[in-house]
């Protein structure tokens, strides 16, 4: 088993969150960056059970500036042999999984894993698009897998339930919740990390297709209106004539 | 230079969601100056639904490699039915089937997409459209600057409208090849509205004390005909199924009313939660970070409140 798995850096999830003044980039003053808990919880570490199972290589990739080292080094100390890392900036989901298929495209991978999202930009994107680019079957919010090395069971979370397919061969796959359990690196994890292979690539160039023109943050709620728990009519009168949703 | 919409079905018939992205689409038509088209693949039961949504053309296509939801060939499908239609942009729902089409679709047709979009575009200077990131916390405007394009519609972004008419019903062949995959099962709840796309849900948390307190949560939900949810420690421990978990790592909903009794509101939660229209937090607790989410709050015990508003609720339907 060959196997992939893609690694974001987003913000905290308990982060403020706020904006540069021209509404262009996020601040990332002060904000903690972590690997984007899908990712490290459920796509890695089903990634690695499945080579304890069956044999092979897990490697990690991550497209970003040096400040996501420690992100990969995490991934390393969790388990994965070694790592890839493309010194870009990633704008777009289109730049991202652009850098991402120019890796595996040579690299015949069996299965390449990404999160469902990542908790920032929540884009459930970079996964399709390469799979469309590799021409590969895709399947997203994936909760159970089973592989024997050529064929994959595959449980996909879909609204108020689940859909089980199998299919043969090669695969990419984004990870929900269920799919494993997070590991926690362990200190002989850590040290060996420190000595696993890091390649750091060079970005090939994309002509972004989408622009981010600005981000808003909601208006602050108004505050809450305190109703007397004796008085579950006023809450109903208010339900329906002020804020008419019954 | 159309628009093609695909309106997905769920156990063989169209739901609200495929209603709203009709709406959607005519009215992301009628911004662009051109038509829209819907591409419906496999048995539909309700197909006729869409013909008064101000479409142009209903295009239906039954196809033996299209009889399960298969990554590949659905892909080749709607970007073959763009094709015939001429369209350059395609629009689908933020759906579970969505989510898995719209990068594909966008790399399959070079085009610039944005997932989750909750507004119609505006054209003024460019084409944007808005979505929601962090979890909620914001919202962004994207341009998108090539000539084809791909969006994922969040639900309940508007209400489906008709508009009367009779849009024809044309069937459509689509040339695909063999899916690589096999559906051997799918498995939903019935009888209800799936969470993602409820319009009220009535959710527990911990608050609870034990999954055997639940009636009191089912029968207010029934009063409103609304989705039950609960909180992750709650379906983490068994107390409830997972499918009902909201939040950061579970299901992210937005519908109108969110009712929330016996739950903190930590970030997480809220992650999932916040862009609910109206939340009602129900908690014994008067500084329960909940209560800063919410607009509407009753500090009190649960077990006294919620039947008392189960009682109010059933008044308020019997028209007392
Ligand atoms: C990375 C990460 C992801 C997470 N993802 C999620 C997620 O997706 N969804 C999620 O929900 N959580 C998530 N959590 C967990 C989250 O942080 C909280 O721990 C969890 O939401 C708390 O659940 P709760 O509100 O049911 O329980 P508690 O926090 O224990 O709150 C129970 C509440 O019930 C009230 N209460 C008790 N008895 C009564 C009564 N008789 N009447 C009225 N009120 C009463 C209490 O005052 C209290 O406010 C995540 C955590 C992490 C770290
Ligand atoms: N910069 C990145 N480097 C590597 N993988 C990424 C990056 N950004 C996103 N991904 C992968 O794509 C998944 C989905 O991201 P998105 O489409 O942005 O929601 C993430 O969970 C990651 O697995």
């Amino acid at each position: 088993m060959k196997i992939l798995v893609c690694i974001s850096k987003t913000p905290d999830t308990t982060s403020k969150i706020s904006f540069s003044a021209d509404g262009k980039e996020f601040n990332s003053d002060g904000i903690t960056f972590i690997m984007n808990p899908y990712d490290e919880w459920y796509a890695l570490v089903r990634a690695l059970e499945l080579k304890e199972k069956l044999g092979g290589t897990v490697s990690a990739i991550h497209i970003g500036d040096a400040s996501g080292d420690i992100i990969v080094r995490k991934a390393l100390a969790i388990g994965a042999d070694n790592a890839i890392r493309v010194d870009g900036n990633p704008t777009s989901a289109l730049y991202t999984a652009t850098q991402i298929y120019d890796h595996a495209k040579d690299n015949s991978y069996d299965m390449i894993f990404l999160g469902k999202e990542t908790i920032d930009y929540n884009g459930s994107e970079v996964g399709g698009m390469l799979a469309g680019m590799l021409d590969l079957p895709y399947f997203s919010y994936v909760s159970h897998l089973e592989s024997d090395g050529t064929k994959s069971t595959i449980t996909r979370d879909i609204e108020g339930g689940v859909e089980i397919a199998e299919v043969e061969g090669p695969i990419v796959i984004s990870a929900a919740k269920g799919l494993a359990e997070q590991r926690i690196p362990n200190m002989m994890g850590i040290m060996q990390s420190k000595r696993k292979p890091l390649d750091i690539v060079t970005p090939i160039s994309v002509e972004e297709k989408v622009e981010v023109i600005t981000h808003i943050l909601p208006p602050a709620k108004k505050g809450v209106t305190l109703i007397d728990p004796d008085n579950m009519d006023e809450l109903v009168r208010r339900l329906h004539e002020e804020a008419k949703v019954i | 230079m159309s628009i093609l919409i695909y309106i997905e079905t769920v156990d063989n018939a169209i739901n609200k969601g495929g209603l709203e992205l009709a709406t959607y689409g005519k009215k992301t038509a009628e911004i662009m100056g051109t038509e829209c088209h819907a591409l419906v693949i496999g048995t539909c039961s309700n197909i006729e639904k869409i013909q008064s949504f101000g479409l142009s053309k209903i295009h239906h296509c039954i196809n033996d490699n299209l009889g399960y939801f298969d990554s590949l060939t659905y892909t080749q499908a709607i970007t073959a039915a763009a094709q015939q239609c001429e369209a350059k942009t395609v629009i689908v729902r933020h759906s579970s089937i969505g989510k898995t089409l719209i990068g594909m679709l966008a790399a399959k047709m070079n085009a610039g997409s944005v997932s989750g979009v909750v507004s119609l575009p505006n054209i003024d200077g460019g084409f944007k459209v808005k979505k929601g990131v962090y979890s909620g916390k914001a919202i962004v405007e994207y341009m998108i600057k090539s000539d084809t394009k791909v969006l994922s519609m969040m639900g309940n972004t508007l209400q489906p409208e008709e508009v009367g008419g009779n849009t024809p019903i044309e069937s459509i062949s689509l040339d695909v090849s063999a899916p690589k995959s096999k559906v051997i099962e799918h498995k939903t709840v019935t009888g209800i509205v799936p969470l993602p796309e409820a319009e009220l849900v009535v959710s527990a948390g911990r608050g609870m004390k034990g999954p055997e307190n639940w009636g009191i949560i089912e029968d207010l939900a029934k009063v409103l005909g609304a989705t039950t949810a609960c909180s992750r420690p709650v379906a983490d421990t068994g107390w409830r199924p997972h499918h009902e978990h909201v939040g950061q790592t579970g299901v992210a909903i937005r519908p109108n009313l969110y009712i929330a009794a016996g739950i903190s509101g930590a970030i997480q939660h809220l992650a999932g939660v916040n862009n609910s229209k109206v939340i009602v937090v129900i908690n014994k607790d008067p500084d329960a970070p909940f209560f800063k989410a919410a607009d509407y709050g009753v500090v009190g015990d649960l077990f006294e409140v919620v039947p008392k508003l189960t009682e109010a609720l059933k008044k308020f339907k019997a028209g007392i």
